[in-house]
């Protein structure tokens, strides 16, 4: 484990911003702590990108404040922020080659020029570019060229780095491949990353923290963990991943504890955060992964109900199937394994479902 | 591909005849052996060209149609600039109305541009000389100016702009270090073109010069001395392919501003340049 300063670099304060009469953003606060990879996630048009370009002096906010390093950044312009962005086209000067666009933002900096071509060298290097100076930008793929933008971005050390969607341009492959490279660039420079995407795979697998945003709100800030595991509600459930939702009725609560009665499943007691009313009615989440389909006939202590496969869907190493709940019309999502001894179900068959306590996520809707 | 028709075939033969045919009638008669401009052809020669090398007025016709052509290619290119990078850049209320009467010079008939204009000047007391007909031209050239800067500006990338000023460059550095460098084959382009429509204008410099004549003002007068016309064309020859040349290498600027801006918009969205 790197060490995490917990100290915050960027904080946005009550920022809301109007577009006409388009509220964009409403009432956003979050911390940004020093040293973190940290994601602005939500579908589009739920405000994520004009945070970031908030942050980076391209927006200014119709109100509330936007603090980095504990400057305030009201009236800086983007040129005077110590910020720097990676933008979603990379924004490569076409009339410059790879060293110019790399030292761009070096000239202003008075240095000398055996400087500038050892940051050049360096930055190249980093992004593993050494060799590409004399490129022309029109002869780079589309990977070399965010490699660029990153180098462009990184040599000027800024204390916060800004990545606008850098991934959705490239093919899967190569995008897999550069969320774990960003990962480690990162941890190596050790520099705040912001990063903003509508795909959730891509925030889980790089962020420290992630803040879900919809529609001009932020839903939840969380570890990509707790997000998977407790969202604190349907909205952020379905959007991170898979989730099944149930029914629930609240039979007796503590503070501790909660006994409930779960449509189909029945009578379960859970661990609890807070006091539920008595008769209250609540959700329960059950990702597909925490069920699994019983084919041994040995059903032990297990909890199990009775399903029908209602569809299925191959992926090679899983199988995703959708049941129907005993006779009910709840359906389930379940995904499997294909493992020895796993025949692969066809729809109309009817099996068995096993869950266990664990499994279940209380789902607060308020 | 579906084959043509025998029939268009034809009519594209005579088409491109009606076009081109007169001025090919240009080099014909301007290496012809012969005061008299009708067929058959007496014998090549060079003469004619060498009368136009001896005429003093010519040269200073020539001198006053390429200062004025550089005077305004320069200023309505410099106009086009505002214009296209107002029309492509910001919003403001009523810009379709005003990018479309910026563009009207080019429909309206330059007789009438040109009366209009000499009544303006004498109701100024402007006395008429190379100047009037400098603004003359930069009235009919801006309009093409602008179209043609547009394309450029209109497939410029703003993130690109953007880029420049989250590296730390300030607003005048980017348009002097990005914008500038990028547009500079559309501004090239401009130019050349605004020249040579310039240099090719006879109506309104007609109505505007003074005692300095431009070239085509020059050669209409000429046209009244029969024994001329071998010369004439021999500098019509001249110009046409000046012209051809000027315009031939404007377009390949015009291509290459259009390829250089369209570079960044490949990955994301990439509309066909277009003009307002």
């Amino acid at each position: 484990m790197r060490p995490i300063e917990k100290h915050s670099i960027i904080e946005i304060n009550n920022v809301t911003k109007d577009f006409g009469s388009v509220r964009a953003l409403n009432g956003v606060s979050m911390q940004i702590k020093q040293g973190e990879f940290f994601s602005l996630l939500g579908p589009s048009g739920c405000g994520k990108t004009t945070l970031l370009r908030m942050i980076s002096g391209f927006e200014t906010p119709t109100s509330g404040s936007i603090s980095i390093a504990g400057e305030s950044m009201e009236d800086v312009p983007p040129n005077l922020r110590p910020t720097n962005m990676v933008f979603q086209s990379y924004a490569i000067f076409p009339h410059l080659n790879v060293a110019e666009n790399v030292g761009y933002g070096l000239k202003k900096l008075k240095l000398s020029s055996d400087e500038i071509e050892g940051r050049i060298n360096e930055a190249l290097k980093l992004v593993d570019l050494t060799g590409y100076g004399t490129r022309e930008a029109h002869a780079l793929s589309g990977g070399q060229r965010q490699r660029v933008a990153l180098a462009r971005a990184l040599i000027m050390q800024p204390k916060v780095l800004l990545l606008d969607e850098p991934l959705s341009a490239l093919d899967k492959k190569l995008r897999e491949a550069m969320q774990v490279e960003l990962r480690r660039l990162q941890q190596t420079v050790g520099i705040t990353f912001v990063l903003v995407t509508h795909d959730q795979e891509e925030a889980l697998v790089m962020s420290d923290r992630i803040a879900v945003m919809f529609e001009g709100e932020v839903a939840q800030v969380d570890t990509p963990e707790f997000l998977y595991r407790e969202p604190h509600n349907k909205q952020v459930a379905s959007f991170i991943g898979v989730m099944n939702f149930v029914p629930a009725r609240v039979i007796k609560s503590s503070l501790k504890s909660v006994e409930i009665e779960v449509e189909t499943l029945g009578v379960t007691k859970l661990p609890a955060k807070k006091k539920y009313l008595a008769g209250s009615k609540i959700t329960i989440g059950i990702r597909p992964e925490m069920l699994t389909i019983v084919y041994e006939k040995k059903l032990k202590q297990q909890k199990t109900f009775e399903a029908t496969v209602s569809t299925r869907s191959y992926f090679g190493d899983m199988t995703y199937y959708e049941v129907l709940i005993g006779n009910t019309d709840i359906k389930a999502n379940v995904s499997m394994r294909n493992t020895v001894g796993r025949p692969v179900l066809e729809p109309g068959t009817k099996t068995h479902v096993a869950w266990s306590n664990d499994s279940l996520t209380i789902i607060d809707e308020n | 591909m579906q084959k043509a028709s025998k029939f268009l075939l034809l009519y594209a033969v005579l088409y491109f005849l009606f076009l081109y045919a007169p001025i090919f009638l240009l080099p014909i008669f301007a290496f012809n052996d012969s005061a008299i401009i009708s067929f058959p052809l007496s014998g090549v020669t060079l003469d004619w060209f060498f009368l136009l090398w001896e005429t003093e007025a010519l040269h200073d016709a020539l001198y006053n149609s390429v200062m004025i052509a550089i005077i305004a290619a320069t200023l309505s290119t410099a106009l086009g600039i505002f214009a296209a990078r107002a029309a492509t850049r910001y919003d403001f209320p009523g810009k379709k109305g005003i990018t479309g009467f910026l563009l009207l010079p080019i429909v309206l008939p330059e007789i009438i541009v040109g009366v209009a204009l000499l009544v303006v000047m004498v109701q100024l007391g402007l006395s008429l000389s190379a100047w009037t007909v400098v603004i003359g031209h930069v009235l009919i050239c801006t309009p093409f100016a602008i179209v043609i800067l547009s394309s450029a500006f209109k497939s410029f990338d703003m993130s690109l702009e953007e880029a420049s000023q989250d590296l730390g460059v300030g607003k005048i550095g980017t348009f002097f270090r990005v914008i500038l460098p990028m547009v500079t084959p559309g501004l090239i382009s401009s130019f050349l073109i605004a020249f040579t429509i310039s240099l090719d204008e006879f109506i309104i410099a007609f109505f505007l010069t003074g005692t300095d004549v431009t070239l085509p003002v020059y050669i209409w007068g000429q046209l009244r001395f029969p024994a001329r016309l071998p010369s004439v064309m021999a500098l019509g020859f001249l110009m046409v392919t000046l012209s051809l040349i000027l315009l031939a290498i404007a377009e390949y600027f015009r291509r290459r501003s259009v390829k250089y801006t369209n570079i960044e918009s490949q990955n994301t969205t990439q509309s066909e340049e277009t003009i307002f």
